[in-house]
């Protein structure tokens, strides 16, 4: 079996950035009725910068693992950079999701695109 | 079954990520024997024309085939073809009996019963004439053994019931439901029973007269005939108390610019150029199951489910949804892996070739009574085999021992 991408099973199991940031700037929960995968994500902007992002969620392999992968990816970024990270720049990342999949994928972008949208960074 | 059948079925030699196809998802809808598939094309090339007045010779042909395959359905279910509406599918013909029986036999303040299990096509439509017609909906509950709950069902119908609409086949827990003894009970109460006959239909005999229900809906797709077909059975006096849910063409007598008067049933309800070559190859697909018999698909599908509820309920990491009998089912089983969702299950699968259902089914409040989002479903028809279900379930082994 060809089974996940390793880097997959590996932020399922021990994901990385999972829970509540108290102090957060901006916070957003994105889901998809479909299947039941609700993810969560809160973010603490500081200037310029995404100083801290952390994830909660229920649901697919697919849809979690890319919240952990996606929390590391920004953390420390500036956010004018984490502003123009693409759906395919996510996917890479995530070592290639089947078609079937790219929605659950790419739960966990909208949502840190609905949360840094919803509560913009003071100026 | 015998190993020809499988032959018949084209689509079966194919491969999937280089792995042979192995088709678990025939209550979604099921794959079509050759004689279908050329049924339908064999009509395109010689026989085709538009039904219904045609006046040339062609078109009283084409009529005449269309008229053949209503009455084939008509007898494969044990009706008259008058009783027989041609519509694109179950859930077209479940929102013409809603929307009939809404406007015929519906008054503020009635109710309409449903169950939990039902699908989505089995909900929405009453959903929506209860609130057109300011009637109350009620739903029968489900057992945590996934059978309807005949008490609670019961207590709920009333002198008030005008409808009672249930699944004859669960598509999800694959219960079969007791539809005579429960349609007697609503009739005592005066209220018209509906069956979704969807997933029992492609799969059991069925008799409209021995399930003594009013109207009965099932698709053409799932019974290895073509997508765009689908029936409404009704009782003759029943079908003309109902006004069209479609107007336009082909369904009137006399129109003038301020008023129309109906034509009677079928036609009534079959408004527009309807799917004539689907109606053809669902003639086809009537004979395909007729010369195989209902009696033997019931018993090859009940061998299938019988193996792979053996397999499933042998393992402690999977719950399996619905009655452990499988004589009490349909053709189908829902499971789920212990923590892990069912996407990943059927994502995993698909790598070897094996292709089941994985979601909602179309059943949301079934699956929240369940307390889940979604599941997995492996289900089968005449094509399928023992070893199918063997790989399947050792595909599924090795999903577990990947994800766990």
């Amino acid at each position: 079996m060809t089974g996940y991408e390793e880097i997959i099973l590996d932020h399922w199991r021990h994901p990385r950035n999972k829970g509540r940031l108290p102090d957060a700037t901006g916070s957003a929960v994105e889901a998809n009725p479909l299947c039941g995968d609700v993810v969560r994500i809160e973010v603490k902007v500081e200037g310029e910068v995404l100083a801290a992002a952390r994830f909660t969620g229920e649901g697919c392999a697919i849809s979690l693992a890319s919240a952990s992968i996606l929390t590391e990816l920004v953390e420390g970024k500036p956010v004018a950079e984490v502003e123009k990270l693409t759906d395919e720049d996510l996917l890479a990342a995530l070592g290639g999701v089947v078609k079937t999949r790219l929605s659950c994928a790419l739960l966990p972008l909208r949502a840190l695109r609905k949360a840094l949208a919803a509560h913009p960074p003071p100026r | 079954m015998d190993e020809r059948i499988r032959n018949d079925f084209p689509i079966l030699d194919r491969t999937v990520h280089g792995e042979p196809l192995v088709y678990l998802d025939s209550a979604a809808t099921s794959m079509k024997p050759r004689p279908v598939i050329e049924a339908e094309a064999h009509f395109y090339r010689e026989s085709y024309a538009n039904v219904r007045r045609g006046v040339y010779a062609l078109a009283a042909e084409a009529n005449e085939r269309y008229e053949e395959a209503r009455a084939k359905v008509a007898s494969f279910i044990g009706a008259q073809p008058g009783e027989v509406v041609f519509t694109r599918g179950t859930t077209e013909a479940l929102n013409l009996a809603a929307w009939g029986l809404g406007e015929a036999r519906v008054e503020p303040g009635d109710e309409i019963l449903v169950t939990e299990m039902e699908h989505h096509a089995n909900l929405l439509p009453w959903q929506e004439t209860a609130r057109r017609r300011g009637a109350r909906l009620a739903a029968a509950a489900v057992t945590p053994g996934g059978t309807l709950d005949l008490e609670d069902l019961r207590a709920k119908l009333s002198r008030r019931t005008r409808v009672l609409a249930l699944a004859h086949v669960s598509n999800v827990l694959g219960t079969v439901n007791p539809v005579a003894a429960v349609a007697a009970e609503a009739h005592r109460v005066g209220a018209i029973v509906v069956l979704d006959a969807a997933q029992s239909v492609p799969h059991m005999p069925v008799n409209v007269g021995e399930l003594e229900v009013d109207l009965l809906a099932f698709s053409g797709h799932k019974m290895l005939g073509p997508t765009g077909i689908g029936v409404l059975w009704g009782r003759a006096d029943l079908l003309a108390e109902l006004p069209p849910l479609l107007t336009g063409g082909e369904m009137v007598r006399e129109v003038w610019l301020n008023w129309a008067t109906w034509d009677d049933p079928p036609a009534r309800f079959e408004g527009g150029t309807p799917p004539i070559a689907q109606a053809v190859g669902l003639g086809a697909a009537v004979d395909y199951l007729t010369r195989i018999g209902m009696e033997a698909v019931r018993r090859h599908g009940e061998e299938l489910t019988a193996r792979a509820l053996d397999e499933l309920l042998a393992r402690p990491h999977v719950t399996v949804y619905g009655p452990r009998d499988p004589g009490a089912r349909g053709a189908l089983v829902a499971f789920s892996l212990a923590g892990i969702h069912p996407h990943d299950v059927a994502t995993l699968l698909d790598q070897e070739g094996i292709a089941i259902r994985a979601g909602h089914h179309c059943a949301q409040p079934l699956h929240r009574r369940f307390g889940i989002p979604a599941s997995c479903r492996a289900s089968f028809h005449v094509y399928n085999t023992l070893d199918e279900v063997e790989r399947f379930v050792s595909a599924l082994d090795r999903v577990w021992e990947a994800l766990r």
